[in-house]
């Protein structure tokens, strides 16, 4: 077995230094009954040329589709230098940076990662990233309720992504928190509802999305001070990649920021990995979870990094852990890094730009077609709603028998459309054309 | 010299400069900049660098080698199991018919990709002896927290709802407790006996009607396996709790014994450690989360089945302890797992546990004339030691670990389990050959000569790394976290 450097002989004299006889004797003390004694009910081992051959075959059991989905996970362009990078040894085999003499590579990346999360966000500080998206929202929450000490409820906008919400609602389950939606009116917040549910003085904070499940940038002008008025805190769940070009979380005076980084670049990978992004004001960086990264001097003076304030962490009061997330989600932190690195303020603006042509450009010809119809007349970026006169799902399975994915139900007579800087001219048009024709 | 350099990102940065490319514009006429109300849009410009492709990939190639992996060299870190992570899993997780699925895809489009996630499971399953497994967790910590939320949850569906308190033995690991805090259990600390297994005559007490259940992991974190772990079952389980198993050490009885037979209910695993997926510095890893019989129905949704005629769809069960990710958890990681399963096969997944217990006996023996063993006797998969024997030279586990990086060795795990005061915690994984160990053995001998001879230069160590010792007091009082808040 290659992965197995013992010789028999190393065997041998290994178990004789250890004073043992038999390589039975390394479990002598565990009783009879409990050591298994049969085959393994697994595959026989298979050589490289085999398990190669065996993956492409479960590999042509996928379909490869031109994909306008989006919901969350969205087909973006992947720079072909970023794989080679993180697949170099030194970063893909350490682990945590628990020794920072010789673990400045990683330190130094998360301290760059950290750096741009803070630049697209406008937030003070962030960690060392999260698990994804929909987790460092039920973290979010968490910091809310600790913040607040006495207060264990959280307002979400019904216009939050319903597969992060099921996650907050199960953190929230066992943890103890009290979710409570707020309604939507138009495709957007309905404020007034959230008035209504601020008024009882007992809400911690506050959820909301940007942009939000249907694609729509939301206006949330004068919604932070609502909050702050009655002492719960704003989290915006934002796209980070939409936060090159739109208004960022700071700017609306939100308290913490969170999302997901797959948009910044990280393949779909069928749900993961992705990684999660938590960014906060300078007040709550004690509530702020997971490792933080700061920047130092060794002994000699030498510009270094280190891992920081770990006095928040569960290391101290463990049973009080208001989390437990021990490591973040370091190896794609360092795919957005570089992600970000390369694509600068200006490559993002223009990914955001060629994603509003495309969705814009397809948003109208859907319409064209007298079969969907604008779901909300309101601000998009690279997602929108329409309603469709046929059933989404005839228009899904025309779409199928042209390889593409075409949009997300989200209800039994709308579809979610998501069109990135990846989406040709002509690909739209077959997506209109196949519609079209129904 | 490379190993000198010393700047960030932000500091290669020349304003016009770029590091990407895009197809010429198809579509004209959609401006966003006029499409999109002004109040909706930044008013400030992210300060991103600009940068050419090139200098990104020297800048990170650079600070690649200021890092130590696995790849690097020997690293005996105790708990996370750093043993080789082999390549064809990292080409499997980048098999193009797998890595552009995007999640909402009907399933009749994604059957390949379920089969593995499906594989895997039934395997993992088939290895610890349990009924059914999620893989949806992210990692080991995630995935105590999701097996403890199917803990209550299980008791909730049984309108048992008094039970809110969880026992932790004194040597658990650290997360835990802090898991346990999360899903809103309320934690009961059992004591060690003297030689370190739980101590039975103390948790016997603890037992009632108001115990959700156990978290343990064995072997324990000292190594030793809890031979009375029949008896804690049948006395927990007689008092209405549910067993938990911490995976974190399953490497050491891989192969030879499993933890459904040793009588646990929900186990997770770290795939990380035990099924040789890299740690990529701290992330993504997986913590599948597996059950006995009886306690399918509360596995986080979505949960992958396959039908008779062998396809395989997507179920939630409404009796589902909830949604803990995304998806079905990091899928690349997935592939690794699976990849690493395939290339051992059965005749091979039972040599790793003794094979790594033969690796960790062999270098304790060596070592226990050096460095002090509290507790006497065959290990598993690792050990622990409490410091030098020699006390009387000052230097301390810390300087040990910090002598150890200018041999060119990660440093064990220090300072763990709190059962010590100068833990020296060595994990060697069964990838290491005996050369290897013979080598380290003898450089952990020079350290403790060192240390009687010449503890200055123990003390003062490291001495040979890209950068020496850190001001970490400084970081923490005065943080600065980002480059904008370094520049002041």
């Amino acid at each position: 077995m290659k992965y197995f450097p013992h010789t028999q002989e190393d065997i041998e004299q290994m178990l004789a230094a250890a004073g043992l006889k038999s390589m039975d004797d390394l479990y002598a003390e565990i009783p009879e009954q409990l050591l298994f004694n049969r085959e393994f009910a697994l595959p026989e081992a298979m050589s490289e040329i085999e398990i190669r051959k065996f993956m492409d075959a479960l590999g042509k059991k996928n379909s490869q589709l031109v994909c306008f989905a989006g919901a969350g996970v969205e087909d973006h362009y992947s720079p072909s230098i970023i794989n080679p990078i993180i697949s170099r040894g030194e970063f893909l085999t350490a682990y945590t940076p628990y020794q920072p003499e010789i673990s400045q590579g990683t330190l130094q990346y998360i301290f760059e990662y950290q750096s741009m999360i803070c630049e697209l966000t406008g937030m003070d500080v962030t960690n060392a990233s999260m698990y994804d998206g929909c987790t460092a929202t039920a973290e979010a929450v968490m910091m809310c309720v600790a913040a607040a000490k006495k207060r264990n409820k959280v307002l979400v906008s019904a216009t939050m992504n319903p597969k992060v919400k099921r996650v907050v609602e199960t953190y929230s389950k066992y943890n103890g928190v009290v979710i409570e939606t707020v309604a939507e009116k138009d495709g957007v917040t309905d404020l007034a509802d959230l008035q209504n549910k601020l008024a009882g003085d007992d809400v911690a904070g506050v959820l909301l999305a940007q942009p939000n499940f249907y694609g729509i940038v939301e206006d949330y002008s004068g919604v932070a001070a609502m909050c702050h008025e009655k002492k719960a805190l704003m989290v915006m769940n934002a796209n980070p990649s939409t936060l090159a070009v739109l208004k960022t979380p700071a700017e609306w005076g939100a308290d913490i920021a969170c999302g997901d980084g797959q948009s910044l670049g990280i393949p779909m990978n069928y749900g993961g990995p992705y990684v999660g992004y938590l960014a906060c004001t300078n007040s709550l960086v004690r509530k702020l979870p997971g490792r933080i990264v700061g920047s130092t001097t060794d002994v000699d003076g030498k510009r270094a990094f280190v891992l920081t304030l770990q006095a928040r962490e569960q290391h101290i009061r463990r049973e009080k852990a208001n989390s437990n997330i021990c490591s973040n989600q370091s190896l794609m932190a360092l795919y957005v890094t570089i992600y970000m690195s390369l694509m600068g303020h200006k490559g993002l603006k223009e990914v955001n730009k060629r994603s509003y042509a495309g969705a814009h450009y397809l948003a109208e010809k859907l319409v064209a077609t007298g079969k969907c119809s604008m779901a909300f007349d309101k601000p998009f970026l690279n997602e929108f709603a329409v309603k469709t006169s046929v059933c989404p799902k005839t228009i899904q399975a025309a779409l199928l028998e042209k390889g593409i994915l075409g949009g997300v139900r989200i209800a039994d007579d709308m579809l979610l459309f998501c069109v990135t800087e990846q989406r040709t001219k002509a690909e739209i048009d077959l997506l209109v054309e196949t519609i079209q024709n129904i | 010299m490379i190993r000198n350099y010393d700047k960030l990102i932000f500091e290669l940065s020349k304003e016009g400069r770029v590091g990407y490319s895009l197809p010429k514009k198809e579509i004209d006429g959609y401006c966003m900049c006029c499409g999109l109300p002004d109040n909706l849009k930044r008013e400030t410009t992210p300060e991103l660098p600009e940068v050419t492709e090139f200098d990104v990939v020297r800048h990170y190639t650079n600070l690649s080698n200021k890092n130590f992996g696995v790849d690097t060299g020997f690293y005996p870190l105790g708990s996370c199991t750093m043993k080789y992570n082999p390549r064809i899993n990292e080409e499997m997780a980048a098999h193009p018919a797998f890595t552009q699925l995007h999640p909402s895809l009907p399933v009749e489009c994604a059957q390949g990709a379920l089969e593995v996630y499906y594989n895997l499971a039934e395997s993992l399953a088939e290895i610890s002896g349990l009924a059914a497994f999620t893989l949806n967790p992210y990692a080991g910590a995630h995935g105590e927290l999701a097996g403890l939320m199917i803990m209550r949850q299980y008791h909730m569906q049984r309108g048992d709802l008094k039970r809110t308190k969880v026992i932790v033995p004194d040597s658990a690991h650290g997360t835990n407790p802090a898991s346990a805090a999360v899903c809103g259990l309320e934690i009961v600390e059992v004591k060690s006996t003297a030689n370190g297994t739980v101590d039975v005559e103390d948790l016997k007490p603890l037992l009632d009607d108001t115990i959700a259940g156990i978290m343990m992991t064995n072997p324990n974190t000292l190594g030793i396996f809890e031979t009375e772990i029949p008896e804690i079952s049948r006395l927990v389980h007689e008092c209405g709790g549910l067993l938990y198993y911490d995976g974190a050490n399953l490497n050491a009885v891989l192969g030879k014994c499993r933890p459904g037979d040793m009588g646990f209910d929900i186990m997770h695993i770290n795939l990380h450690k035990t099924f040789s997926t890299p740690h990529g510095g701290g992330g993504p890893g997986d913590g599948p989360v597996g059950v006995r019989a009886g306690l399918e129905q509360y596995l986080p949704n979505p949960q992958v089945k396959k039908d008779a005629d062998g396809k395989f769809y997507l179920e939630c069960d409404e009796k589902s302890s909830g949604y803990v990710s995304n998806f079905l958890g990091n899928f690349g990681v997935i592939m690794r797992a699976y990849t690493y399963i395939l290339t051992l096969g059965r005749e091979n997944v039972k040599m790793v546990g003794p094979l790594a217990v033969l690796n960790a006996n062999y270098v304790k023996e060596a070592l226990k004339g050096d460095y002090y063993l509290p507790i006497e006797g065959v290990c598993k998969h690792e050990f622990v030691f409490d410091g030098l024997v020699d006390k009387s030279t000052g230097v301390t586990t810390l300087d040990i670990a910090k002598r150890l990086l200018d041999y060119g060795y990660h440093a064990p795990t220090i300072y763990f389990p709190l059962l010590f005061h100068q833990s020296i915690m060595i994990e060697p994984t069964e990838t290491e050959s005996k050369e290897t160990l013979d080598e380290f053995i003898a450089v952990m001998k020079k350290v403790a000569r060192e240390a009687a001879e010449n503890p200055d230069v123990v003390k003062s160590a490291p001495h040979s790394t890209p950068v020496r010792r850190l001001d970490e007091t400084t970081a923490a009082r005065f943080p600065k976290t980002t480059y904008k808040q370094m520049k002041g």
